[in-house]
């Protein structure tokens, strides 16, 4: 049987986190607006309007240009790509066909298994995007509050060869583009979006195969399955003797499959044309450098800086899932050390949502020091590992200080040694508690679990099981 | 003739009646396309007033009507802008206003500025101011008629390869189309982004002094406009002034030529140095011309669809609805014209022609920057003979075409040039002389065309 390749290329659309459009001052996020209420007459079309370049955009492909280890351009150009449609309003779109701002680059995209996957960036491109058109049986509806939303693309190079790759190098790039400050990353409003392209070849040939191209794609998982399913089918259309069409697939997250929604064949001649409004974008290496020293770090920093901390790989996603987290654990690290960074990166880890396609404004901005404090209260034995837990997590939507939540909780741990060994007398005199007796009489040292156990029952969970433990000793 | 210094100080509401009843006694000529007599009376009453001030406080004037407006519609004599109201209007227009100028109404154009004769309006050619049965020239026909008719002292044009320069020759006014950037564009319907400039017609020099000094400089809305430099000055003494042979040959009407050689005498008697020059390359200007200018003619006019705004055919299809809006919306030249420059941009043929047509641009400014490294100013006609016969040019694009030779180098190369009167041919026909200054050098070849008024 033959042996496939895959060779997967993706273009990613982000959408910078500007206040206004890339050619208007039109608010730019139009999340929950109205329809056409954020549409200046650039965005509409009107006669005699002429774009102005929003600055921020630039800067932000700059940035997003070292996030991705790339060359900026010292001159990069606007051209522009026509095409009829009722959601563009110009006839054209203002995109860099020739001359793009952010040249070649590469992405390191970790894998679950703890390898990486390098990701070569061809090149990435600042545009605007369309508005939006919605079908109503009889008639269309056009909202162009979208229209003039500054993106860049990013074109890959075919260096992916999974669809696990292709979900890492995505998953990769939004955090990337997110720790930069480039997107605000909001996947479930589409504020970065994956055309994934993808070919097979029997292993060994000289040649890519056709390609066809998944459209929109707005999630890591979606990418990996959809880059899954096409590599079945055009398997099984190889295997068959068929032909794979180049064409562009839409995908369909409910059934798992992408459908043919236009081939090659009807491709549009777009008629690029440099854009006469707009003057070349000039940056000198001293103002690219300018730009970049502002940068916030990037999840590469955070990887190297908790190398030592010998956390899982799943614990360092986690973390890094949220810039917040990651921010917050750097700081608890360097003010309180490894083992309580290390502490506390547990709690995050298994104690706060990572669903990509959470909102990123509902992630709280949290400071370090309770978190250092509620630490603190565990090594001294002021709380248990399972209190803390629940102290952690009030702690994440509470004002209040550990101890407080604590107790008000009724969590502190008993640490009175007169306290304890009442308890202590009364479990060991249980005759319930006989068989544990003799059982450890008799040198089954296990059998001490059971008495804490029901020590930390009688006490409600407050007794320091290491106090009750020494005192059971003690006794026997 | 009459001259802004007229209006001044008198009452603004009797400046606007007068112009306004001037206007509709001209209506034979078919100049204006519509009147905004009542913003115009609202505001001349605020100048009066003294509500609204300025150095053209009560001064009325007439706009193209490609320029944004208020109080009326703006419909780049297209149907499919027939019934298009602006919300704004444009910076030029604006800072006229700021200085207390009054819009009286709009003038007649070739559609979308497509055209040499002002034939190509949706609603009819406006006529020669001299000779009704000639054409104005064009594309800013209505705008150089109504000045040359002293309905007012002043209009707008838009030049985007001679559009100012030509009907202000064939109706013998001043007429200035700026260095490129110099006023901005911003509000004014576009033809060619990177020719297209905004200048004015006037009855002499100095006016157009003014009227350049309040429109020009930088506007945070275009961001091809340069940084501020207009500034009327006075002519140097002893200019070096070079004769463009290329445009002196036996193809120009010898009335034509006899009048700018006449000019060049007067330049000699008044000092300034005269010296025959060549610029080659002016034999492929025109196919330069008509490569780039329609590319972006192809791509200004693509929002022109009948679904936001203007004309919206009956169409049981999207495809329909462009395709009838647009047919019905545009005149027989717009459509050339989109189909040319759609051509030119297409696949596989975009370097061939649109690449190789923005060196040649290259070559040119070369070639004029070669000039000025020994002339001050390059003179020549306006076009190659007078005003034409309506209809003369219309069968024959191309002839029509060749109308422009000598209007489209300064344009291509963003250089300023003037068209002022030079006499008349012994027909009684207007005949303007050309000034072709440096970029940014507007003050200049004003200057040199107001030292030279009143000494022929």
């Amino acid at each position: 049987m033959t042996n496939y390749l895959m060779t997967i290329g993706i273009e990613c659309h982000v959408q910078l986190a500007t206040a206004t459009k890339l050619f208007s001052p039109a608010d730019n996020d139009a999340r929950d607006k109205s329809p056409n209420s954020v549409v200046h007459p650039i965005d509409f079309g009107l006669p005699g309007m002429l774009p102005v370049l929003n600055k921020r955009a630039v800067e932000l492909a700059v940035v997003a240009g070292k996030a991705m280890n790339a060359k900026i351009a010292n001159i990069s150009r606007f051209d522009r790509k026509h095409y009829f449609y009722p959601d563009l309003p110009n006839g054209y779109q203002i995109t860099q066909m020739y001359h793009p701002a952010i040249l070649a680059g590469y992405v390191d995209a970790p894998m679950e298994d703890g390898s990486t996957v390098r990701v070569r960036i061809h090149h990435a491109h600042i545009e605007m995007d369309a508005g939006k058109l919605t079908h109503f049986g009889d008639h269309s509806r056009v909202d162009l509050n979208r229209a003039g939303t500054p993106l860049i693309e990013i074109v890959s190079e075919p260096d992916i060869h999974s669809p696990q790759e292709a979900k890492a190098y995505a998953a990769e790039l939004h955090k990337l583009m997110t720790y930069a400050g480039v997107t605000h990353g909001d996947l479930y409003h589409g504020n970065m979006r994956f055309d994934v392209n993808i070919s097979v070849a029997p292993e060994g040939a000289t040649e890519l195969g056709k390609r066809a191209e998944v459209k929109n794609l707005n999630s890591f998982r979606s990418v990996e399955r959809a880059a899954e399913y096409e590599f079945h089918r055009q398997v099984a259309l190889l295997e068959k003797g068929e032909r794979v069409v180049q064409e562009t697939r839409g995908w369909d997250d409910a059934t798992g499959k992408t459908s043919s929604q236009r081939s090659k064949e009807d491709a549009q001649d777009y008629r690029y044309m440099p854009d006469p409004d707009i003057p070349p974008i000039v940056l000198t290496d001293e103002e690219i450098a300018t730009i970049q020293q502002g940068m916030s770090v990037l999840p590469p920093y955070y990887r190297d800086k908790w190398k030592d901390l010998g956390l899982d790989r799943s614990v360092i996603d986690s973390l890094l899932s949220n810039r917040s987290y990651a921010e917050l654990i750097a700081t608890i690290q360097d003010k309180a050390g490894d083992a309580v960074a290390k502490r506390v990166a547990h709690w995050f880890s298994s104690g706060v949502s990572t669903d990509e396609n959470a909102s990123p404004e509902e992630v709280k901005e949290y400071t370090a020091d309770p978190f250092i404090a509620l630490a603190a209260m565990v090594d001294a034995n002021e709380l248990s590992s399972t209190a803390a837990k629940e102290v952690f997590n009030e702690l994440l939507v509470s004002d209040r200080s550990p101890r407080e939540i604590a107790e008000a909780k009724n969590l502190l741990q008993v640490s009175d040694e007169g306290a304890i060994a009442a308890i202590v007398d009364e479990v060991l005199a249980d005759p319930a508690s006989s068989k544990a007796v003799e059982d450890i009489r008799s040198g089954n040292d296990k059998a001490i679990g059971f008495l804490v156990g029901q020590i930390m029952k009688k006490s409600q969970g407050k007794a320091n099981p290491a106090l009750a433990q020494k005192l059971i000793r003690e006794r026997l | 003739m009459t001259v802004i210094a007229d209006y001044i100080g008198k009452s603004a509401t009797d400046n606007v009646r007068l112009a306004l009843d001037a206007a509709k006694n001209a209506e034979q000529y078919h100049a204006l396309l519509s009147l905004t007599e009542e913003r115009a009376l609202e505001r001349a009453a605020k100048v009066d007033s003294g509500e609204i001030t300025g150095r053209l406080a009560g001064v009325p004037f007439i706009a193209k009507d490609n320029f944004l407006t208020l109080g009326g519609t703006t419909t780049a004599a297209s149907h499919i802008l027939e019934n298009f109201s602006a919300p704004l209007q444009a910076t030029a227009i604006e800072r006229l206003e700021a200085e207390g100028a009054i819009c009286i109404g709009k003038a007649n154009l070739d559609a979308f500025a497509h055209g040499g004769s002002t034939e190509n309006s949706a609603f009819g050619p406006t006529l020669n101011s001299v000779d009704q049965s000639r054409v104005a020239g064009g594309s800013s026909g209505g705008s150089a008629v109504v000045v040359a008719l002293e309905i007012v002292p002043f209009a707008l044009g838009s030049d985007t390869g001679g559009s100012i320069r030509e009907p202000a020759s064939f109706n013998g006014v001043v007429g200035i189309k700026p260095t490129y950037g110099t006023v901005s564009r911003y509000g004014v319907v576009a033809m060619a982004s990177s020719t297209d400039t905004i200048g004015c017609f006037t009855n002499n020099a100095a006016d157009a002094e003014l009227v350049m000094d309040v429109m020009a400089g930088r506007d945070a809305s275009d961001m091809t406009t340069l940084p501020d430099f207009f500034g009327p000055t006075d002519v140097k003494p002893g200019q070096k002034v070079g004769v463009i042979k290329e445009f002196m040959t036996d193809d120009v009407d010898a009335d034509v030529r006899a009048r700018v050689h006449e000019y060049i005498e007067r330049l000699k008697a008044a000092g300034h140095t005269v010296e025959e020059v060549s610029l080659p390359i002016v034999k492929y200007t025109l196919a330069m011309y008509y490569i780039i200018v329609p590319a972006e003619i192809s791509s200004n006019l693509a929002r022109y669809d009948g679904i936001r705004y203007g004309h919206r055919a009956q169409a049981s299809s999207l495809a329909e609805l462009y395709g009838r809006s647009r047919d019905e919306g545009f005149v027989a030249e717009n459509k050339r014209r989109i189909m040319i420059g759609s051509y030119v941009l297409s696949s596989g043929f975009f370097d061939a022609y649109y690449l190789q047509a923005q060196k040649a641009r290259t070559l040119l400014v070369n070639e004029f920057n070669a000039l000025f490294d020994t002339y001050d100013i390059l003179v020549g006609p306006v076009a190659p003979t007078p005003a034409f016969k309506l209809g003369e040019n219309t069968t024959d694009p191309v002839k029509m075409y060749l109308a422009d030779v000598m209007t489209v180098p300064a344009s291509l190369a963003g250089l300023p040039a003037i068209s002022v009167p030079a006499g008349n041919t012994s027909e009684g026909l207007p005949v303007g002389i050309q000034l072709i200054g440096q970029r940014r050098h507007d003050a200049d070849i004003l200057a040199l065309a107001r030292s030279m008024e009143g000494n022929a």
